[in-house]
This record gives structure tokens, sequence and C-alpha cells, in this order.
């Protein structure tokens, strides 16, 4: 097991080196030029300019550049912003709040998906089933800013249950909806998910033989049925993970959370390269880790499954 | 005498399908007596898994008991609450199911699996208690080193563990009556009788009454004093076991006694040759056509056939062939060791050994899927190792296999059409036209009709499967064919007819077959020679006859005493 997790993280390295020079390339290969971005329509003396393009080594070629960059890096020093501000600080502002809403929405769409889906595979072909199976596909086919925006404005403006916007400081309370609108994607995968799993469960003979050895039904059904189903449902938490980075970008615009998707999605429009690589090698490499950690969980949750 | 302990009435049972309700049980009377056996023996399909199912209410699916009753020490189980059920399960009746290898969860610790049942039967209580009292049910049903096995998970048992582990479950709770479904079908024969022998003085010191269900009827003989054979969900003929067996009233419980291969004693002999032994006597002496004569002509020609290839190259040599499978962290495993053996050409050599023997490795390595550590194979005067991807390539057209499972060895998407000229267009024989042509010649000779072309495997049974992949292995004209476990899968009946026809083919085509089995009685009908494995290495070869009436291995004697029902005096 340390070994397996040792050689995983081994395998970080490369796919993080990979990521990050081509966002990087990427970032620098846009148009326009970002410091005249920065200054709109009245530009700065020619001096200004050329001390900024020293500074951010924006003359040397892009390769150099890059490895400037990773040695900051490796250093703990991921630059500063094009307005001055260290990209350190941003990124400590914003990560704790989009943290929060990605574990809260983690948190609805487990819960709400795996007891719609537990009770529909069990129950299947019931109207619960029918009904549970037909919510799941109309939300799997809205996109997610249109139930962002919905939500905004029925559960927020009309009906006045959650504040429209999050406040400064980004409460929990305030967290609650883009959670929930951020869950949905998720939820509506979860749930079919479950139930199929549950079904396919339900039908093995070791189901049969538990009840033979007189347990009852409440017992058969969370140890021996959900248990067995849940595998596959946590496989899926990996690539729901990115999902739902992708998602907070748009929800945290909606909502104006000032986390890491709304930062993120700014500083693309503004062109600030070292901003943009930050985020997306940290989120990247939140991505490998939390795949990581479900791979190890895989092999508690299956004891068939053992990494030598 | 008291009142019976379960008592069967009229039991009908119904699946519900969108085309209208099945019966699979229809109108199945009989009783069992308290502390007496019962088998029901039927081939798959008949009713007796759904009828054991049934009595202990877990019907699958849409199954129902649409009439009848089901009486325990009194009690109508067909019309209990589920809440009753539970109260039953366990504690009156205990079940141990057909497969060990789906019946456990593979995500909880046989322990864990064990304690649960003992737990919900309120056998004992405390941690410790139930422990104990885990350990002690592991024991008696076999399970040497139990207390240590207890946190151990299922894929770290072997079959027969674990159906020995199913066994302890099933009577945990001191059940009055054990319901087994063919607890032993999937395990080798000599585990299957280890398993059968304790499972049989372990009911009798408890005084369980035993409820036993299978497909093959020598085994039901021999361990049940009453048997009910069923057909398509009826009961046909009921009694004492060892009277049905020797004088079947019913034709079905005829066939199965005549199909049964445990029960067999002769090799098949092909019908073709039948027809020429029959007109070659017909010339000569044109009065006598008794069954006495047939015999003698055939087992003549048989013993001309075998003469014949005596004399001429074998098919196959395979002289000191060894495999070595590296395993990561554990060293070596020699899997197939200095293993040497001839087959000559049209004749048949069974390999035979227990799971694990090393047998399908052999056939692997000799249709060239698996790489020899060290040795020779020569097919046809050819060395194995030393040819050119092209030769192997056409030297694989004269060599076919046939599988164990032919529900996984045809393509589901792929029509019947398809797969058997599949061979055919991989090796670019013939046009489209003349393909076509040799699959309906190929379809006369497995005896299938030709409208199966257009059909996908899912539409067949198990034996037409079985005939379409020796169809398809036919399709390239080959002069080897490689049968590893072939009718193994499949119900008395259905396995005699493709016996059968797998003689009838060798007569008729020449071929030469390898039949590797872990079923001795199969043996017997269909193999000229027979090399027996074990633990990778052969230690017995000689002709069929020298084996079955003469074995000098212990470990052959073994594998014969356990065929199920070898000692029972058949009737005329």
């Amino acid at each position: 097991m340390l070994w397996y997790t040792g050689k995983r993280l081994l395998q970080v390295i490369p796919v993080l080196l990979g990521a990050t020079f081509l966002i990087y390339f990427m970032v620098f290969a846009m148009p326009g030029d970002p410091i005249a971005a920065l200054y709109g329509d009245r530009p700065p003396a020619p001096g200004v300019i050329e001390q900024i393009r020293e500074q951010y080594h924006l003359n040397d070629p892009l390769i150099v550049q890059y490895f400037y960059y990773l040695a900051g890096i490796f250093q703990g020093d991921f630059g500063v912003s094009y307005s001055g501000q260290p990209v350190n600080e941003i990124l400590a502002r914003t990560f704790p709040v989009t943290i929060r809403l990605a574990l809260l929405a983690i948190f609805f769409e487990m819960v709400a998906g795996i007891v719609i889906g537990l009770v529909s595979g069990l129950r299947k072909g019931g109207i619960f089933d029918a009904t549970g199976l037909g919510a799941s596909l109309v939300i799997i086919s809205l996109p997610i800013f249109v139930v962002g925006f919905a939500a905004q404005y029925f559960l927020g403006i009309q009906l006045g249950w959650f504040r429209p916007t999050v406040s400064s400081g980004a409460p929990i309370q305030d967290l609650i909806l883009p959670a929930l609108v951020l869950a949905t994607v998720g939820f509506a995968q979860i749930v079919r998910l479950t139930r199929s799993s549950v079904i396919e469960t339900s039908g093995l003979d070791f189901v049969r033989t538990a009840s033979s050895k007189g347990l009852t039904r409440r017992r058969v059904v969370p140890v021996h049925i959900l248990r067995n189903s849940l595998i596959p449902v946590v496989t899926y938490l990996g690539t729901d993970f990115g999902v739902l980075l992708v998602g907070a970008t748009v929800t945290e615009g909606i909502f104006n959370v000032p986390g890491v998707g709304r930062t993120l999605y700014q500083a693309v429009l503004r062109g600030e390269g070292p901003t943009v690589v930050s985020f997306v090698t940290i989120m990247v490499l939140m991505y490998l880790i939390v795949n990581l950690l479900i791979d190890l969980l895989y092999a508690v949750l299956d004891p068939r499954i053992r990494y030598a | 005498m008291s009142a019976p302990l379960l008592e069967v009435k009229d039991l009908e049972v119904g699946f519900r399908t969108q085309a209208g309700v099945v019966q699979a049980v229809r109108g199945v009377n009989f009783t069992l007596e308290r502390g007496g056996s019962l088998a029901i023996v039927g081939e798959s399909g008949s009713g007796k898994s759904t009828m054991a199912h049934a009595i202990i209410n877990l019907l699958p699916g849409t199954g129902h008991i649409s009439g009848g009753q089901i009486l325990l020490d009194g009690q109508d189980l067909a019309t209990a609450s589920e809440h009753e059920m539970e109260q039953i399960r366990g504690r009156k009746i205990g079940f141990v199911p057909q497969d060990p290898m789906s019946n456990l969860n593979p995500v909880w610790s046989i322990g864990f699996q064990v304690e649960e049942a003992i737990r919900a039967n309120g056998i004992a209580t405390g941690r410790k208690e139930v422990k104990q009292r885990a350990i002690q049910v592991l024991k008696e049903a076999g399970l040497q080193d139990a207390d240590r096995r207890l946190k151990q998970f299922p894929h770290q048992f072997s079959g027969g563990m674990r159906q020995r582990v199913l066994i302890g479950m099933g009577l945990a709770a001191n059940p009055q009556l054990l319901i087994a479904d063919e607890p032993t079908s999937a395990l080798d024969v000599t585990v299957q009788r280890v398993i059968l022998d304790h499972l049989e003085s372990l009911t009798r010191e408890l005084g369980t009454t035993l409820l036993f269900i299978t497909h093959d009827l020598g085994l039901a003989a021999e361990r049940a004093e009453q048997l009910l054979v069923m057909y398509k969900g009826r009961v046909v003929e009921s009694g004492p076991s060892v009277e049905i067996l020797q004088n079947p009233r019913h034709p079905y419980t005829q066939r199965l006694v005549a199909a049964a291969p445990s029960l067999a004693s002769r090799r098949i002999q092909a019908s073709g040759s039948i027809a020429a032994a029959e007109s070659s006597i017909a010339a000569e002496a044109s009065t006598a056509a008794g069954d006495e004569i047939d015999l003698i002509a055939t087992a003549e020609a048989r013993a001309e056939a075998l003469e014949a290839a005596g004399t001429r190259p074998p098919a196959i040599i395979v002289e000191n062939l060894t495999k070595v499978f590296k395993i990561r962290g554990a060293g070596e495993f020699t899997a197939v060791d200095d293993v040497s053996f001839q087959i000559a050409k049209g004749t048949t050599t069974a390999l035979v050994g227990e799971s694990g023997s090393g047998k399908s490795t052999v056939a692997k390595m000799l249709l060239k899927l698996e790489d020899a550590t060290s040795g020779k194979i020569v097919i046809d005067g050819k060395d194995l190792s030393a040819v050119s991807p092209k030769e192997l390539f056409r030297l694989r057209s004269q060599m076919q296999p046939v599988f164990q499972d032919p529900y996984g060895s045809l393509n589901p998407l792929r029509n019947i059409g398809n797969t058997i000229s599949e061979p055919l267009s991989v090796h670019k024989i013939g046009t489209k036209a003349t393909r076509r042509e040799r699959v309906f010649e190929l379809l006369e000779q497995v005896s299938l009709p030709r409208t199966l072309v257009t059909r996908y495997p899912n539409e067949l049974s198990g034996g037409q499967r079985q005939r379409i992949a020796i169809a398809r292995a036919l399709a390239l004209k080959p002069d080897i064919v490689i049968l590893d476990e072939a009718v193994s899968a499949l119900d008395v009946l259905v396995q005699a007819q493709i016996l059968r026809l797998l003689a009838d083919l060798q007569a008729e085509l020449g071929l030469t077959y390898l039949f590797i089995t872990h079923d001795l009685a199969v043996v017997r009908v269909i193999a000229d020679n027979v090399c027996v494995m074990q633990k990778g290495r052969i230690v017995e070869a000689a002709s069929t006859d020298e084996v079955f009436d003469n074995p000098k291995e212990q470990y052959t004697r073994d594998l014969l005493a356990a065929i199920p029902g070898a000692n029972i005096e058949l009737g005329a």
C-alpha cells in the first residue's frame, strides 16, 4: 500500500509538469498585450512598460519564462499578479471558500443521490423510481448556468428563502444555495449510478444467501446491498470532482462567490498569466490527489483489490 | 410415525413475464419425513431450484407461489408473512446454495458473514460467544484452522473452502431442515466427495432432515433415500432411490439413467461406424442383425481403427513440456512439469485432473496461446517453437479449440452464420457463396437446422451453443480438435448428445481429439487413452480400459472412487 502510494505520488510529477507547461503556453499564446489591458485607455509611460516587462521576464523566450516561473513555484512563490498582489495571497483567500463550497456540494449530492438512488433501485419500476429517473434526466439535460440563474431568481429573489448573492467572507448559510446548484450535476449521475448498481447487486446470489441465513430486510439492505453498490459510486466521485471544479467557475460567477472559480475567470479575461497558471496548477494537483485518495479508498471498500 | 416435517401440496410457482405467466412448478406434491433425505433430480429448467427457493420464499424477480401449500411442521409457508419467514429462515430451514463463488459477499470477511447468521438467529449474544460459535460452526463444517481464517475474505478461499463456509452458515442455527441446492456442482469430484461425506455425517449427527437438489442422478441416488424426478415443472417419478435407478418407469427417467455418464461403462461407438459395421455384416450374413452382433462389430471396428492409427505418425507429440509462471512476490509456480505424451491420428486422448492440475495450461500451449518455458510440442511433424508466424497461421487452421462455457465463447453481437464462417473469412477461404454453403454443411453435421443462420447466441440453449462452437471449430476442416471442458457445463442429456456427436464426427472426419476434463465419468465414454494429471505432472497414462479397470496410482483411484453413483448396481 505504501509503495503503491509512493509510486502514484511520483506519477503526479510528470502530469503536473505537462499540465503547467500546456497551460502556461496557452495563456501566453493568447492574443493581446496584458500590460495594455492592464492600463486600458491611458497608456503608461514607455519606461514603465519596459520596467514591467523586465520584472515579469516578458522579453525572454517563452520556455525561459516558464522555467523562471517553475523555479519560483518550487520555492513556494507563485509569482505576483499584474495588479501587484502576490498570487500566494490570492490563493490563500480564495481556496478555502471554494473548498467549503465543493465539500458542501459533495455532501448534498452524496446524501440525496444515494438515498434516492437506493429507494429507486429497491422499488424498480415503481412510481418513485419513474419520477426519480425522469427528474434526474431533466437535471442532467439542463446546463448548470440555467439551473443557477433559475435557482437564484426563484429561490433567492422571488421566494426570498436564500440570499441571491454571497456576502463577503462567504459564510456557510450563504453558500447553501450555490452548493445545491453545484450539486445538481453530480446528484443526477449519482442517483442513476446508485440505482443501477443497487438493482444489479439485489439480484446477486449472495444477497439471497444473506436472506436465507435469516437476516431481516433491514439488515440485508444496508449491509449487503448498499455497501456493495457504493463501490462504483465512490469511483465516480473522482471524475465528479473535476466536473465540480468546472461547475464552481460558473456557479461562483452567478452567485458572486469570492472563490477560485470567479477569480480564475477574471484572471483569464485579463490575461494574467501567473495567476491563471498558478490556479490551474493547484487545481490539477488537487484533482490528482483526490483521485489518488479515491483509489486508496477503493481498496478499503473492496478487499479483493490490493495494490502492490 | 410422527407427522412429516415438510409437506408440499399441489405447489404451483409462476414467473410473470411480458408474454404472461410462465409456470415453473406445476402441481408438485411430496412429503419429507423427519430425519429423512430426499433428492430432487432434473435437468436445468426443470423447476428443481425454483422449488427450493419457493420453500424459503426467496424466489427471484417476478417469481411467486400461485397455488398450493408448503407445510413445515403444519405451518403454511406459502402464505407466511415476510416477518414470519425471517423467523423461519436460518432457524428452521437452513439453505446451502449452488455456486460457492457467487454466494459469499466479496466485501465482508468470512467471520463477519458467519457471525451475522449466528446473531440474526439468536444462537449466541455478545462478541465473544458469537465468535466462539462461528469458529465451532466452521470447524464442524470441516474448516480446520477456522479461528485463523475468520478475518480472511472470500477471495482468499478456494471453492471447496467456500462451500464449507456456506454449509457452516446453513447449519449455524441447527435447523430442522437443510436445503442443499446443487451444493457441489461447481467443485472437483474429489472435493465434491469429501464435502458430501461431511455433509452427510453432519446432518446424521444433528438429526437434520435433508432436501437435496441435483442434476446428477448417480449423486442423488448415492446421497438420498428418496428420489423425486422433475421434468418441466412436474414430478414424473418418485420413490426409493435405488428402486428408481434400477427400474425407472417413466421414459424421461429412463433417458436420464441411460445418459448419466457416471453410470455408463463403455465408450460411445460412433453411429457411423455402427452403420459401416452393419453393412459389412449384412454383406456377409444378411440374417444376423441382433444387438450382440452390433456390439461386437462396432467394438472390432473401433479396435481396427485404433490399430491403424498406431501405425501412422502421431498427430501430436509433447515432450518434456514445462511451464513456469512467475508470481510477483512469491517466486515461481510450475504449472506444467515435464509432461510428455503422444496422440495418434484419429484417436481421443483425455487429459484428466482437478482444477489447478495444469491441464488447461497444456491446452493453451498446444494452441500456442501461451509459450512453453521448456520442452517440445510437435504438431503434424512441425515443431511449434520453431514455426514462422506464417506457418503458425496455417497450423492454427488444422487445430481448433472448443471451450467450456458455451455462453462466454460465442460473441453475442454476431449471428450464428457469421460466427461459424468467421474462421473461413479470417483464413480467406472461398467466396461469400461457398462460405455460406459450408456453414449450412456444418450446421447439418452438428445436427442443427439451417434456419439458425440468422439467429443470435442468446436465442439458443446451452447445448445448441456448444454445437455451434463445435461447428465453428470444424469450419476449417481441422485434423485436431482441442476440447477444453467442452461438455462440463451441460446437462446430462445434452452432454450425452454432444459426446455422441463428437464420436460420430471423429469416425466421419478422422479427427484427433485432446479432451480435457475433470470428470472421469465422461472420459470413460469418449476417450481411447487417458493421461491423469496432478500438480502439473502426468501421474498415470494408459488406455481408458486399463485406467478404469486397473488404476495404478492412488490419485487415480481416488478420482475414480469420487465418481458419484459408481458403485450402484443398475438393473438390466
